[in-house]
């Protein structure tokens, strides 16, 4: 059958997308000849800052999702919406925003200069920290919102009854529930910062904050040593690997979490501490996510009239890439939303860009200049990367076409065109379209394996935007940046709406 | 003309069910049995989405066990989904006609526009299923199978959902059609009254085994011990 036939070449190209690289990594790895003191150092940090991040990132986020779990105020909904939005956000925006907060001629230390308070530095390990919390507290914040939303309102409306105290309340509800699902929080942010690449190359730096991801880059980029930055990528994924399995047991990851707009009636909570906390937290939190994104939006209305021509040219490049990525990511998904496809899928999670990188360079290099190749393989890797998450999104609903319609279709005698044209296609429009939207706007902010191949003429817009940051041009990359913020959010507004056009059902 | 179950052998789940029989063409078949009796297994088997462990499925002596759903002459109406609801009547229809593409061809048109007339839903090719009630959809499920024109025709308690009054309008109408068609009808059915007023035949199934065509007023007059035992009289 088509179907299979098609489902199966889908899946020998991941695969060989997975085995390919990795192989041409450990062949070249083979020549290396031991770790330097800087290795080690890079192994640690990696270890630590993604320890640490995870570690605050959780710590905050259980208050903040206490208070929004049980408060109702005019905004709420919104919030609870962008708390979804880091998942899509450019890092290197997010760096911009960081810095024209936290930065050295940032808004707290011009607000601090004044009163003689000592100057904030952001680079190095608390930089890099402060960039992941920005980006993982929102995604622990839900992941826990979503926990206490699943408490059953019997068991708030119990503790009522009973006049259960705080520390009843915490004791019989809360404390079981966070051990639950705290751990699994934990170690989602964990992976996720082991792998932490461009965070690190603009916050981190220097021998004493190093990821391993960073020290790849510059054993490509700065030294050219093929076989040191296999051998660095080659623990890079042990360690993704193992932490992911790790990961992969003690939790799910929601991608699209239902729900999380409704509020459980309660009734604790509500003396005058209780509330002053949570008012206090919700605003905190809601101060630190959208400060820095109202900043690069305000420097980046100045700069965006001024940009150069090869700043429109990289946003044509990233334009390209994002379209080309969500095309090949869509045409693997299609065939492989099934069971077995989702867990060839999670390669994509375990398997670090930089090291996929590496590996597609050495295959490449033989045959052609691999820097010529730097948006293909760019595209490539974007798409093999948003795989899992786009997998998880089609495959439930996927399952429940075929469930549904296979009589339906065996009794017509459709054909695999005909099936996939009139029933298949259009049923799966609105997953589609959301998937497609978080494709295209993961692949338009990447700033990861270009990075390694990048010369002038194939640069992203992310990376432009990187590289007017390094030439002190602030204002050109500010507007830059928003320029990809636009882009990024536009292409996934796009595709997330043409979902839900006229998708009734 | 007729259907032959020939010592078909055919096994669900953990039951197993035996059938050889004669279904003669244009007869008016009901089968009735037990829910879990095996009825809807029949049905599959006959339909080709169950294949027998043994035994042949045969159409006027040529056995037809090996072919797909669609390649028998057999329609099948089932209790639920015999519509796409993303899809207009008409686009159904033009699926049921073409199903290698789906296009909707000159000559369709007005095939589609006739079989809509027959049922009673002249006019409606532009709706949707959310967009018409019970008794419409179960009228553009019969046009589904009418536009299909095959001499068998299959069906799987469809009209359950309905009330009393719309199932038996909509039994009276596949009866008229049927009729004026010439098909063969077999209906599978909880409800001795349905047997009664569609089908001077009936077929029952109890105990993994098919029992041949016998006359519906006389069996429901003087049912066997399992069948009195489901119909509580």
């Amino acid at each position: 059958m088509a179907a299979r036939a098609l489902a199966i070449i889908a899946a020998l190209t991941v695969a060989g997308l997975v085995v390919g690289p990795v192989t041409a990594v450990i062949l070249r790895a083979d020549a290396f000849s031991g770790f330097t003191p800087a290795d080690w150092q890079a192994l640690r940090f990696t270890l630590v800052q993604a320890t640490l991040s995870a570690l605050l990132s959780v710590l905050f986020a259980i208050p903040l999702a206490r208070a929004l779990a049980r408060r109702q105020f005019p905004g709420r909904n919104l919030l609870v919406a962008l708390l979804g939005a880091p998942f899509i956000l450019p890092v290197i925006v997010a760096v911009l925003g960081l810095l024209a907060v936290f930065g050295q001629s940032g808004l707290l230390n011009r607000a601090f200069a004044p009163l003689g308070l000592p100057e904030l530095q952001i680079y190095g390990l608390h930089g890099v920290l402060l960039a992941h919390v920005f980006f993982n507290l929102p995604l622990a914040t839900r992941l826990i919102l979503q926990g206490w939303l699943a408490v059953p309102a019997e068991q708030f409306r119990l503790a009522a009854t009973l006049g259960l105290g705080k520390r009843a309340l915490w004791h019989t509800v809360e404390l079981p529930l966070l051990k639950r699902i705290v751990p699994g929080a934990f170690a989602v942010i964990f992976v996720i910062c082991l792998s932490s690449f461009a965070v690190a190359l603009t916050l981190g730096g220097g021998p004493r904050a190093t990821t391993l991801e960073l020290a790849i880059y510059q054993s490509m980029r700065f030294d050219f040593d093929l076989a040191r930055a296999a051998a660095l990528g080659l623990v890079q994924l042990g360690l993704a690997l193992s932490a992911g399995l790790v990961a992969l047991k003690v939790t799910s990851m929601p991608v699209a979490a239902k729900g999380l707009d409704r509020v459980v009636p309660r009734w604790d909570g509500q003396d005058g501490v209780s509330q002053t906390l949570d008012v206090v937290w919700i605003g905190l939190a809601a101060a630190f996510l959208l400060t820095p994104l109202a900043m690069v939006a305000l420097n980046g209305v100045a700069g965006i009239t001024t940009l150069g021509w090869s700043v429109w040219q990289a946003a044509g490049h990233s334009m390209s890439v994002a379209l080309g990525s969500t095309l090949l990511c869509l045409l693997w998904a299609l065939p492989l939303a099934t069971r077995w496809g989702e867990w060839l899928g999670l390669a994509g999670i375990a398997l670090s860009p930089l090291v996929l990188g590496i590996g597609l360079f050495l295959i490449v290099r033989p045959f052609a200049n691999p820097f010529e190749l730097a948006l293909y393989v760019t595209a490539t890797v974007n798409a093999f990367v948003s795989l899992p998450f786009v997998l998880r999104i089609l495959r439930p609903e996927a399952e429940a076409i075929r469930a549904d319609y296979t009589r339906l279709r065996g009794a017509l005698g459709l054909s695999g065109w005909a099936w996939l044209r009139w029933v298949f296609l259009p049923r799966l429009k609105r997953p589609l379209g959301f998937a497609a939207g978080l494709t295209a706007a993961l692949s338009m902010g990447d700033l990861g394996v270009i990075a390694l191949f990048a010369d002038p003429d194939r640069a992203t817009l992310p990376l432009k935007v990187f590289q007017l940051m390094g030439a002190y041009r602030m204002e050109q990359a500010a507007g830059a940046a928003l320029l990809l913020l636009i882009l990024s959010l536009g292409l996934f507004w796009l595709f997330d709406k043409g979902g839900r056009v006229g998708s009734a059902s | 003309m007729a259907l032959h179950l020939d010592h078909i052998h055919a096994r669900a789940g953990s039951f197993d069910l035996h059938a050889d029989l004669t279904i003669e063409a244009g007869a008016r078949v009901a089968v009735i049995g037990a829910s879990g009796s095996g009825k809807s297994t029949v049905l599959d088997v006959i339909a080709g989405f169950r294949m027998p462990q043994s035994g042949k499925v045969r159409w006027n002596g040529r056995a037809i066990t090996q072919h797909a759903p669609a390649r028998r002459p057999i329609s099948i109406l089932f209790q639920d989904t015999n519509l796409f609801p993303h899809l207009t009547i008409q686009q159904n229809l033009a699926l049921a006609l073409n199903p290698a593409t789906g296009a909707l061809r000159a000559p369709d048109v007005q095939r589609i526009d006739q079989v809509l007339d027959r049922v009673g839903l002249g006019g409606f090719g532009s709706r949707y299923l959310s967009e018409m009630s019970g008794g419409q959809q179960s009228r553009a499920a019969l046009a589904r199978v009418l536009v299909q024109a095959r001499p068998v025709l299959l069906l799987d308690e469809p009209f359950a959902a309905l009330g009393p009054a719309l199932k038996d309008e909509m039994l009276d109408l596949v009866e008229s059609v049927a009729s004026s068609d010439g098909s063969t009808v077999i209906l599978v059915t909880h409800d001795p009254k349905d047997a009664e007023r569609f089908a001077p035949q009936t077929i029952v199934v109890e105990n993994g085994q098919v029992l041949p065509p016998q006359d519906t007023v006389d069996l429901l007059k003087n049912p066997p011990e399992g069948l009195r035992a489901y119909l509580g009289s």
